[in-house]
């Protein structure tokens, strides 16, 4: 898949608390959740974003809370990719439960500024910058990871699974 | 070479044979559990999979814990949502109002996770029951999911760091001190998706109770998990709780560290961790004469009846400052029932303390203790993240209950030793 939108960036260790503010985890319903993404940290970011827009940023993000309430948030309002220099393991897994395409590298954060337009390979890791007309190659994600996206998330992965043991009993 | 006990852990768990670090195995899990903000994402996916029942009914826990008792008519409906798939497939431990505890202190304390386990939780303070020498870690709700499901887990094995505490302990310096510090030596993400392994005199020498504190916030350094050998102590504490068999581990002395972090616990002081990062600590000396609105003494970290003790020897015959709202939460209904019974409640509530039904409440800005703008809050919590505990513009400061409780009377961050000798 290639991916095209706006950078929106954020700075290091951008915690789930301003992904989404625990007051609004009342709920678990994607477009409720989609109107605070960020909300704390840059209150104009839903009202400005575009769909499939980008949010590019420093290291540790997504540290704190396992609420996947927070990639369900960032996907829920449009966020077509997140690139982040590292991320916090629980979101990192969260995201990849939820079929929200994540990428690590530092080269790609360092090079893009606000409002850059971004094109990227999900498949190859290739992130294009357009306005900087720059390249960089993520590494590829492990391959149990792939092995669970190609079946189509963790979700399908266990009706595969129970339906596999199903057959065994 | 030798094994650290997380690889003794997860080779008892998996029946691949000879991984190493970095390696993705499937491990079978001992217990899983998820709370009122997890669990109702777990239960819509794990009906959707089709599976007809949890992998087993005695190893699953429900506890409505963050927004509970019910603090708005939405949360009603998600612990409505726990309860109503507790009862239809008959999970054994949810724990319902007046039962109920933060899930970090009451599984420990019901003795439902065990030394040797697999536990897995659908929060990220699950890292807590490390403190017992399970391998507990915390995940999200998909993978909740999943694991209610199948009874295992995908993951990948992590190094460990092992840091070696040696000396002793100063005066009002607890296993809450000893993390913060640990924290801003090496950050909120120095331990990424790495196990911290506690270790050394100091160590051994900490009660269950501080030894649950520490572990609990090693993902405060973006630890997988933290974990504690179990001991004389631990098995102290297990006596008359473990609901089943367990195994002991322990590390090997020749098992392989990524890296060994020795610290000195004598030349620690009481640490305060300044907004907005838990790595921010510095020592009390550094922090006094902040002036305070609000002091929250509770939580998953800091709830357990030791941690009311403490703060109840430093309220005692003192009077919370007039312009403090100082608010204590015992973990437990057994912790809160303990506390009463050794005058502990009368202590807090004499001195001008409101004392709550247990709840995570105020720690994630929920509800009992929710800050305005530009108010100051010193917490036994363990995160001082911006808004976590209210508005956006509010500051956490995080100590331990001794810091927390000697603050409430000067009405500033104040060391226990500016109200009490000795």
């Amino acid at each position: 898949m290639i991916i095209k939108g706006k950078v929106w960036k954020f700075k290091d260790n951008i915690d789930t608390d301003v992904i989404i503010p625990a007051r609004y985890l009342n709920t678990s319903d994607p477009k409720e959740l989609a109107l605070h993404c960020m909300e704390d940290c840059n209150p104009e970011f839903v009202k400005k974003m575009n769909q499939g827009d980008i949010i590019v940023a420093g290291k540790n993000f997504g540290c704190g809370s396992s609420r996947e309430h927070a990639p369900i948030a960032i996907k829920g309002a449009g966020v077509s990719c997140v690139i982040a220099k590292s991320f916090a393991r629980i979101f990192f897994r969260n995201a990849i439960n939820i079929g929200l395409p994540i990428f690590e590298s530092e080269e790609a954060v360092d090079q893009c500024l606000p409002g850059d337009l971004l094109e990227v390979d999900t498949e190859k890791g290739i992130i294009k910058n357009l306005s900087k007309d720059k390249v960089c190659k993520t590494s590829p994600l492990p391959e149990f990871i792939q092995r669970i996206i190609s079946v189509g998330g963790l979700r399908e992965y266990v009706k595969k699974e129970l339906k596999r043991r199903g057959e065994n009993v | 070479m030798g094994k650290t006990i997380v690889e003794k852990i997860l080779s008892s768990h998996t029946d691949t044979d000879n991984f190493k670090i970095g390696d993705i195995i499937k491990a079978r899990v001992d217990f899983a559990f998820a709370n009122d903000i997890t669990a109702p994402i777990a239960i819509k996916y794990f009906k959707e999979s089709g599976a007809g029942q949890v992998f087993d009914k005695k190893r699953v826990g429900l506890i409505p814990d963050h927004f509970a008792p019910n603090k708005d008519i939405k949360s009603a409906e998600q612990c409505k949502l726990l309860r109503e798939f507790a009862r239809e497939y008959k999970i054994e431990n949810y724990f319902e109002i007046g039962k109920m505890g933060v899930e970090h202190a009451l599984l420990p304390e019901k003795g439902l996770v065990l030394p040797g386990d697999i536990v897995v939780g659908a929060d990220s303070h699950t890292d807590t029951s490390g403190a017992l020498g399970a391998f507990a870690i915390g995940v999200g709700s998909t993978d909740l999911a999943a694991i209610m499901a199948l009874g295992e887990v995908w993951l990948k094995v992590p190094p460990t760091i092992k840091f070696v505490y040696s000396g002793k302990l100063n005066k009002w310096v607890s296993g809450k001190d000893l993390i913060l510090y640990t924290i801003s030596k090496i950050g909120v993400d120095g331990a990424n998706y790495k196990v911290m392994e506690f270790s050394g005199e100091a160590i051994k020498g900490l009660s269950m109770d501080n030894r649950f504190t520490m572990c609990n916030m090693a993902i405060e350094a973006g630890a997988k998990t933290g974990i504690i050998e179990p001991d004389k102590i631990t098995l102290e504490y297990l006596k008359g709780r473990a609901k089943r068999p367990y195994q002991i581990y322990k590390s090997d002395p020749d098992a392989h560290y990524e890296k060994i972090i020795e610290i000195d616990v004598s030349k620690i002081e009481p640490q305060v961790a300044f907004p907005h990062l838990p790595e921010n600590a510095k020592p009390i000396s550094k922090a006094k004469g902040i002036k305070i609105d609000q002091s929250i003494i509770g939580s998953c970290t800091n709830g357990r009846i030791e941690d009311l003790r403490i703060a109840a020897e430093i309220l005692k015959g003192q009077q919370v400052h007039p312009e403090v709202r100082l608010i204590v939460i015992p973990a437990t209904q057994d912790i809160y029932l303990q506390a009463l019974r050794e005058g502990l409640i009368d202590i807090f509530i004499s001195s001008g303390a409101a004392v709550s039904t247990p709840t995570c409440g105020p720690c994630l800005g929920g509800y009992m203790g929710i800050l305005a703008k530009g108010e100051r809050a010193i917490s036994t919590t363990n995160r001082n993240f911006v808004g976590r505990m209210g508005h956006p513009e509010s500051e956490v400061y995080l100590a331990s209950p001794a810091v927390a409780a000697a603050s409430a009377i000067v009405g500033r961050i104040a060391s226990p030793e500016e109200v009490k000798q000795g």
